[in-house]
């Protein structure tokens, strides 16, 4: 104890700065070790490997008629594909999109040549429930295409947020026609 | 004598031995038996004691579920109704944690009413206060991923819809959602994660609740008179003057809780609670239960955009106002000890204020009804206007009117208060 107050000590600033630069590295390494320690617990909620490897899912929309929808399952999560006759397709396309709540043309949300399929990711941006439309005799909304009925939003044939509380249009997922008739989703 | 016993009142020489050596028996003597209460509290003081059993009722019964319960998609819903089919004394023990979960509301709800009413925030009980609040915010989250366990539609469909709300943060939010669910939908990951934590935070409540309780033993009770006690005229023992008032109560609301969970044990659920969970049809009108329906309806309150006008830059969606006023009418609890600038506690000596916190209750009493009920037409301007008022008691009556307004006179003291009155 005494020792540390002998004559030979160096000079009391100079200790003190010399102090200052080692409480504040034992310090910041110290918060790099904490952050290092809590991440991995974080993180383990994060999707796990074989969640994430659930990734894609293969439809054949053959069968698929005018009008019709059909439902996949992708990540959990129903995937509409819809069916649009010509009519149904040249009246959302004569539409003006610009002033929409989430401006997007039809044209951008569906895949060049194959202009009457609508592949859809069937969850209401909103608070996440299932609208309905995709089956038959189902309310389709005042916008003849989905409606949710948690808080009452209203989707159009293209999927654009038209009316209610939605902020976005129903996501497209990333999906491929491997052929005509057959669609690669994620 | 042993030097470094601490020297115990007690006579039986069995709890003086443990006593001098653990101290226990004195304490308890000290902050439950002598322990000075006003002798004016009412019924309404019986609460806490009632939250307080219940909160063990719900670990007590919660324990020995979880001993027959699957946490896993596939075999949860089976096995709740297993436990309350074929589990001996399972239905009981369902009905029990089932109702008993709207019980401890019941009980915390009027315990915070009364603290609104007769101003227990005020100084010096304001961290008691806070601690208090943040047992109902735990109480929420906990009974939130309760729900969800049996797996049913309303279990997945209520995990869906308030899991989502996170979406509504920009930037991060859809990265928060995923996190929550550990996949891209609400599944397997969720349920396991939300069983852990169900199974957890009463534990952590409790813990809590420790601390509340610490904190009322340092400040003592309040009274419906808002004014401290001055002399010992103005208090009595807690045992047997407080013991017996509090087991009075506790049976009486024992004895309602027990006629719901025998004869009307599904009187406040509903039938979708009772479908296993369909990830791909959402049932047509989800509900939260009851305790949540007020905030419910603040969260739906908002339904327009604040833009800049004929820019189409939105600065404010209305999912967002919808999520922020939702944890913000209860984060603002946390404020009423400053909100309320009055230096009269008790609403007996304040009659506006008294007026306005009426108004209040019947506000929230308006968002339930209107959380009930789907979002459309009448209910939804209900919840409107009430949600207006809402926000207007805690941020502009409240604090205006209790700088302003003259209470009447205080009663020299709790006794003078009491011998008045009788
Ligand atoms: C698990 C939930 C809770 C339990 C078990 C609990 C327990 C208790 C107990 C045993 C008392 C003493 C008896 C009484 O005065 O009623 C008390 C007092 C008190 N509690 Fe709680 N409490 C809970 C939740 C809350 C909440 C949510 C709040 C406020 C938002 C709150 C605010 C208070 C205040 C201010 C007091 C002192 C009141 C007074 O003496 O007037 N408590 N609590
Ligand atoms: S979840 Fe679809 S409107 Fe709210």
């Amino acid at each position: 104890m005494d020792s540390s107050h002998s004559p030979s000590h160096p000079p009391y600033d100079r200790e003190k700065s010399r102090r200052d630069f080692l409480v504040l590295t034992a310090a910041a390494m110290g918060a790099v070790a904490a952050g290092s320690a809590v991440w991995p617990l974080v993180d383990q909620m994060n999707p796990a490997a074989d969640t994430l490897a659930l990734a894609t899912t293969e439809v054949d929309v053959g069968t698929l008629q005018d009008g019709q929808t059909l439902t996949a399952i992708w990540r959990g999560k129903p995937v509409f594909i819809h069916r649009r006759s010509p009519a149904d397709l040249a009246a959302i396309r004569g539409e003006e999109w610009q002033s929409l709540r989430d401006p997007q043309s039809d044209e951008a949300r569906v895949q060049k040549g194959h202009d009457a399929f609508l592949v859809l990711i069937g969850v209401c941006t909103h608070l996440g429930c299932i609208p309905m439309g995709s089956k038959v005799g189902q309310p389709k909304g005042d916008y003849n295409g989905f409606f949710c009925p948690c808080h009452g939003s209203h989707y159009d044939a293209s999927g654009r947020i038209r009316k209610g509380p939605a902020p976005k249009n129903m996501d497209v997922p990333p999906y491929s026609f491997l052929s005509e008739t057959l669609i690669r989703i994620g | 004598m042993a030097p470094h016993l601490h020297t115990s009142d007690f006579k039986n020489p069995v709890v003086r031995w443990i006593d001098e050596r653990l101290g226990v028996f004195t304490m308890l003597k000290k902050e439950y038996g002598i322990f000075p209460m006003p002798k004016n509290a009412n019924y309404l003081w019986s609460f806490g004691g009632i939250a307080l059993t219940m909160l063990m009722i719900m670990i007590v019964t919660g324990i020995v579920l979880a001993m027959s319960y699957n946490p896993h998609v596939d075999g949860a819903f089976n096995s709740v109704e297993r436990i309350a089919r074929d589990v001996n004394y399972g239905w009981l023990l369902r009905y029990v944690h089932m109702n008993g979960a709207s019980f401890f509301f019941i009980a915390v709800y009027i315990h915070i009413c009364r603290g609104m009413f007769f101003g227990s925030y005020h100084r010096p009980r304001e961290l008691l206060w806070i601690v208090g609040v943040m047992i109902f915010l735990l109480m929420m989250a906990t009974a939130f991923m309760g729900y969800s366990l049996p797996w049913s539609q309303m279990s997945g469909w209520g995990v869906t819809v308030i899991t989502s709300l996170f979406s509504a943060f920009p930037l991060i939010g859809d990265g928060l959602v995923t996190w929550l669910w550990g996949g891209f939908s609400v599944d397997n990951p969720t349920l396991n994660r939300f069983f852990a934590l169900h199974f957890l935070m009463p534990f952590v409540i409790l813990g809590v609740v420790f601390i509340h309780v610490w904190a009322l033993h340092l400040t003592g009770s309040n009274n419906p008179t808002g004014i401290e006690p001055k002399t010992e005229k103005d208090t009595l023992p807690f045992h047997p003057y407080f013991t017996s008032k509090d087991s009075l109560a506790l049976v009486v609301f024992m004895t309602l809780f027990m006629a719901v969970v025998f004869f009307a044990p599904l009187a406040l659920t509903h039938a979708d609670h009772f479908k296993p969970f369909d990830a791909l049809v959402t049932p047509s009108h989800i509900v939260p239960e009851w305790y949540f329906l007020p905030f419910y309806a603040i969260l739906r309150a908002f339904t327009v955009d604040i833009a800049i006008p004929f820019t189409g830059i939105v600065l404010l969606p209305a999912k967002l106002q919808g999520v922020l006023a939702m944890f913000g009418a209860i984060i603002l609890w946390l404020f009423l000890p400053w909100l309320d600038g009055s230096k009269v506690k008790s609403a007996l000596y304040r009659p506006l204020h008294r007026l306005c916190l009426i108004g209040l209750l019947i506000s929230f009493i308006a968002l339930g009804y209107a959380g009930a009920k789907p979002a459309e037409g009448l209910p939804v301007v209900i919840g409107q206007i009430a949600t207006f008022y809402y926000f207007l008691h805690f941020l502009v009556l409240l604090p205006v009117l209790s700088r302003r307004e003259t209470p009447k006179a205080l009663p020299e003291s709790i006794s003078a208060a009491v011998a008045k009155k009788a």
